[in-house]
């Protein structure tokens, strides 16, 4: 504890100078950085995030340039006609690379093989995750403006306007998503805009429900009061204040809606209701596999990889997002 | 708290009855006509609709459905098994659903909290670890996707399992599909149970104990489990809901005659069949609402904090 | 076993502890000693993030788990049931030896927040006797008499009734006093109070900082106060450790810091601290905030916030130079070649007050 044993370097006399020239009012450790620059650096560094990310982002060029590149079409049987005038078909073809061989096809490429009609399955693969991509970002980004705007609502008007809105939710919520599309499917035809509506008219409750908490949060603070104060109109506040302080959680929340509705789709197609031929989407892809396993085994795998890996990739996300948007302190 | 589940029991039941009276006009109002129209003459089909009752008030209809159905009678289908009432069909049908969902949920619930559990108290640790991925992989990849792999493997290629259920072998032929319909239940309450853990066992009033010498088996029953386990009360109400949605596709899968079955061919063959529409419509809210109320109740029950009410006193 | 100072009871010696973080390694504690002895009471001082809790919370065991204890030691020293002195060092004691032998029964902790810190699914009753039934050889019905006399000790009224209790059916501070009396409930030799009155409203305070110090006038125990709040320091405490980044940068009694203080960053907590005279607009506050200790700084951490910081202060850390014997401060201010540096004027007018303000209420 004496003056001599903590240091080893030997001061000179001019080290005892005053610094002179300083600021030291402004604060360097907080000043320099904003709150998303800190979410974003949150989120890069983030190594499952990441992961998630390049998963969602290599599934969604393949299923954008899938299609457009391979040399056959998702609904067109693979076949020609041979000297006999017969028409040969690529029917139950095994992944193949198409380096030779015997057979009429063994020339052509055939990355996931083709299913029991005679079509390309790598092409219907990617056309499957394209449909069920759309379906998820059309229908997520519909229910976030829904569900936004009525959470904000019921949350900023409060008093009878918010119970009345709640007690609507509340028995929106009481509704099982089997019954929605059962009845539904009394109303609609069958197919993508079934899957569409019935995602339409259940997930924009979760949203709804986190916008009205953060308006409930947000809505007490200073400078919502001031500028209520100041006579702002009520859907200025709204969506010129409060909406952009809603963003991270809805983010997050729609992250993880979309593998939701990714797996509603799957599971509607499966059972019948949703994507119906000559269309494909993953869903319906697994049918399809489901009712050839015996004979053709391999069919089945791609659309459950690719399913598998967007239910992964964005749920990595969510979680990202979540974790980058509430870092949690280290308590010292 | 006499007062409070008594007023829970009675909105549940008001919100039941309003889903029944929507579902039953929405029904009621569909276009076109209920009965296969190709297979039918119009003055059939006329007969029909006054038999019955279809030309009456929309009001007095309901009027009479509510009194039939008071009297557990669901009326016939329109389409699907012929003749036959529609409460006879259920009744078989939610035997075997029950039966395979109440295994589901026994097997995914005791093995998600182990999991859950022994993941938490050895966190950081290769049984974290494997518990991280196994929910992963249990919310990634749906049920039915096990089921048609376990199907092909055990069933087709091994012939360990039957390959479709058989009610007469009822406990042998439910290992698969119960598994299967379990393993979303599986991973989700070990996730939750493990965050949940983990989050009590870093909170204050754990802290606190182990400052006054807590440690051990002690700790971990007396502290964390109790408040580690209410809140998976609330996960599982949604769960047991998706695991209803889940038998749809596994009864589709593997041939059981049960309500989800019932659900498929009642909307994706090739008519729709409205009165059962209708019937499984009302079935599964009421179960649904049901569940929940179940859920709030329990969560009222362990929760001193619901439980005993009210602030008193001061410093 | 190690050497220790005779007179202390509890003692760190260069506690040196790291966290791993996503972001990198943070440094937390940078070589804390503090000496600890019977009967008194020791406050550490410091902002949020200067590493105080961490101090404390080490030699109770509850670290998290991405904490590394670098070096440094925790000595104790008790008398086993032979009458024997013991030292040990609470750092290299296994959990569950700890948890047995020194926690609750020895050193007991009182925690920040009263609404958190008490389980919200068991009665408070159960809570209080479970610390008397694991250290004592107790039976229930002991145990509960036991309990209801802590409850009495604390000022709980109708304590019969209080025992079942839940937490959420009391108020803050008589939460607070619940946990202050599982703390005492197996007779510590220590009581370490993590800002016991941080969280309660400012008249609650008073009443428990005034319950703290009856107890252990009482119960002649040591008590280690953590708080960033020097008028609390000004009450209780007979040593004050100012403690900034990792480090405890001024120590001595309590009329050394508050009278005769030589840290400019302990001039800078006095003076914003408010008292009745002072003019809002001369209310001072110390520049900036505490350095990010993911990246140490190099010399004297708090150079970049201090108006009177000299050229060596980016080169070399200040070593602790002594005033008294019980006084000492880490500032290159006090180096023998250092320009002579007063305390701010206004500070020295503030302080005036306050010693008249003491002298006639004694």
């Amino acid at each position: 504890m004496a003056a001599t044993t903590a240091t080893t370097y030997e001061p000179t006399k001019e080290d005892f100078e005053f610094l002179a020239g300083r600021d030291i009012t402004t604060d360097q450790n907080f000043a320099s950085q904003s709150y998303w620059k800190g979410v974003a650096i949150h989120f890069l560094r983030d190594k499952r995030a990441m992961i998630g990310f390049g998963i969602v982002l290599v599934i969604i060029i393949f299923a954008i340039f899938g299609p457009i590149f391979s040399s056959y079409s998702y609904r067109d049987i693979v076949s020609y006609v041979d000297e006999s005038g017969k028409e040969v078909v690529a029917r139950g073809i095994a992944p193949q690379l198409g380096l030779g061989g015997d057979g009429p096809f063994a020339d052509r490429m055939f990355l996931f093989g083709t299913d029991d009609l005679g079509r390309d399955l790598w092409t219907r693969t990617w056309q499957g995750a394209r449909v069920s991509l759309i379906i998820a970002f059309v229908t997520i980004f519909i229910d976030m403006i829904i569900g936004m705007s009525y959470g904000l609502i019921s949350g900023y008007f409060g008093g009878a306007v918010d119970n009345i809105m709640q007690r609507i939710v509340e028995v929106a919520n009481s509704v099982p998503r089997l019954v929605i599309v059962s009845v539904l499917a009394i109303f609609m035809p069958k197919g993508m805009g079934l899957v569409i509506v019935a995602l339409l008219l259940t997930e924009w409750i979760g949203m709804s429900k986190i916008a009205r908490a953060e308006m409930l949060r947000i809505k007490e603070q200073e400078y919502v009061l001031a500028s209520r104060t100041l006579g702002a109109h009520s859907m200025h506040i709204i969506f010129k204040q409060i909406l952009p302080n809603t963003i991270g959680p809805i983010i997050t929340q729609m992250m993880f809606s979309i593998p939701t509705a990714i797996f509603t789709e799957a599971f509607l197609s499966f059972v019948g209701v949703g994507i119906m031929l000559p269309q494909c989407s993953i869903g319906s892809l697994i049918e399809s596999g489901f009712n050839n396993i015996t004979t053709l085994p391999y069919q089945i795998l791609p659309p459950i990889i690719v399913l598998a890996l967007q239910m992964l990739g964005f749920n990595f996300i969510g979680d990202g997002f979540r974790e980058a948007l509430a870092p949690k302190l280290e308590d010292m | 708290m006499a007062k409070y589940i008594l007023k829970r029991i009675g909105l549940a039941v008001a919100t039941l009855l309003l889903i029944i009276f929507v579902l039953f006009v929405l029904v009621r109002i569909m276009p076109g006509n209920p009965f296969p129209s190709e297979r039918m003459s119009a003055e059939q089909i006329a007969n029909k609709r006054a038999e019955m009752g279809l030309d009456d008030p929309i009001l007095v209809q309901f009027g009479r459905y509510m009194v039939n159905l008071a009297h557990g009678d669901f009326g016939k289908g329109t389409s699907l098994y012929y003749g036959a009432p529609i409460t006879t069909v259920l009744t078989t049908c939610i035997f075997n659903s029950f039966r395979i969902g109440g295994l589901a949920i026994l097997m995914g619930t005791t093995v998600g909290l182990i999991l859950g559990i022994t993941a938490a108290l050895n966190k950081g640790h290769f049984l974290d670890h494997f518990c991280t991925v196994f929910s992963i992989l249990g919310v990634c990849v749906p049920g039915y996707v096990f089921l048609i792999f376990l199907q092909y493997f055990f069933s087709y290629k091994m012939s360990v399992f039957p390959y479709f259920f058989d009610a007469s072998r009822f406990l042998y032929s439910s290992i698969l599909p119960a598994l299967s319909l379990s393993l979303f239940t599986m991973s989700t309450v070990a996730r939750f149970t493990r965050n949940e853990m983990v989050e009590v066992m870093d909170s204050d009033y754990v802290h606190l104990a182990e400052s006054k010498g807590m440690y051990g088996s002690k700790l971990v029953t007396r502290h964390i489990l109790r408040n580690a386990l209410i809140p998976i009360v609330t996960v599982l109400a949604p769960l047991v809901v998706d695991l209803l949605t889940g038998a749809l596709v596994i009864e589709k899968i593997y041939g059981i005659n049960g309500i989800g079955k019932l659900m498929v061919d009642a909307i994706a063959g090739e008519g729709v069949d409205y009165n059962y529409v209708l019937a499984l419509g009302i079935l599964y809210s009421a179960l649904y609402i049901g569940i929940m109320l179940v859920v709030d109740l329990l969560y009222g029950v362990l929760d001193p904090r619901i439980r005993v009410s009210a602030k008193e006193g001061d410093a | 076993m190690a050497e220790m100072n005779e007179k202390a009871i509890l003692q760190f010696q260069d506690l040196d502890i790291s966290f791993r973080t996503n972001a990198g390694t943070v440094h937390a504690i940078r070589g804390v000693n503090l000496d600890l002895q019977r009967g008194e009471t020791v406050a550490i001082v410091g902002e949020s993030g200067s590493g105080k809790s961490v101090t404390v919370k080490a030699c109770v065991g509850l670290l998290d788990a991405n904490a590394t204890v670098n070096s440094g030691k925790i000595l104790y020293r008790y008398t086993d049931e032979k009458g024997a002195q013991q030292v040990v060092d609470l750092l290299t004691l296994p959990k569950r030896e700890l948890r047995r032998t020194i926690n609750g029964s020895k050193i007991a902790m009182v925690f920040q927040d009263p609404m958190t810190s008490l389980d919200p699914t068991m009665t408070i009753g159960k809570q209080i006797m479970e610390g008397i039934l694991i250290h004592k050889k107790a039976d229930k019905a002991a145990a509960r008499a036991r309990a209801l006399e802590l409850l009495e000790l604390v000022g709980i009224t109708d304590a019969e009734r209080r025992m079942k209790a839940y937490p959420h059916q009391l108020s803050g501070g008589m939460r607070q006093r619940v946990v202050i009396a599982i703390a005492l409930a197996s007779d510590p030799e220590i009581l370490i109070c993590d800002e016991p009155t941080t969280a309660l409203d400012v008249t609650i305070q008073a009443r428990i900082l005034e319950l703290i110090k009856d107890v252990q006038k009482r119960l002649g125990i040591s008590v280690i106060y953590i708080t960033h709040d020097l008028g609390v320091v000004a009450k209780v405490a007979d040593y004050v450790n100012v403690m900034y980044a990792g480090k405890i940068i001024e120590v001595g009694n309590v009329n050394e810091i508050f009278y005769e203080p030589k840290h400019p960053y302990t001039w800078g907590l006095l003076a914003a601290m408010p008292d009745l005279e002072t003019d809002d607009d001369r209310l001072a506050s110390i520049p900036g905030s505490p350095p990010n200790l993911l990246h140490e700084p190099v010399g004297d951490a708090f150079a970049a916030r201090n108006a009177f910081a000299l050229k060596i202060d980016e080169k070399a850390e200040p070593p602790m130079f002594k005033i008294s014997d019980t006084h000492y401060a880490a500032t290159w201010l006090l180096h023998p070649d250092a320009p002579k540096v007063e305390m701010p004027t206004e500070l020295v007018a503030r302080l005036e007050r306050a010693r008249k303000e003491a002298e006639k209420y004694l």
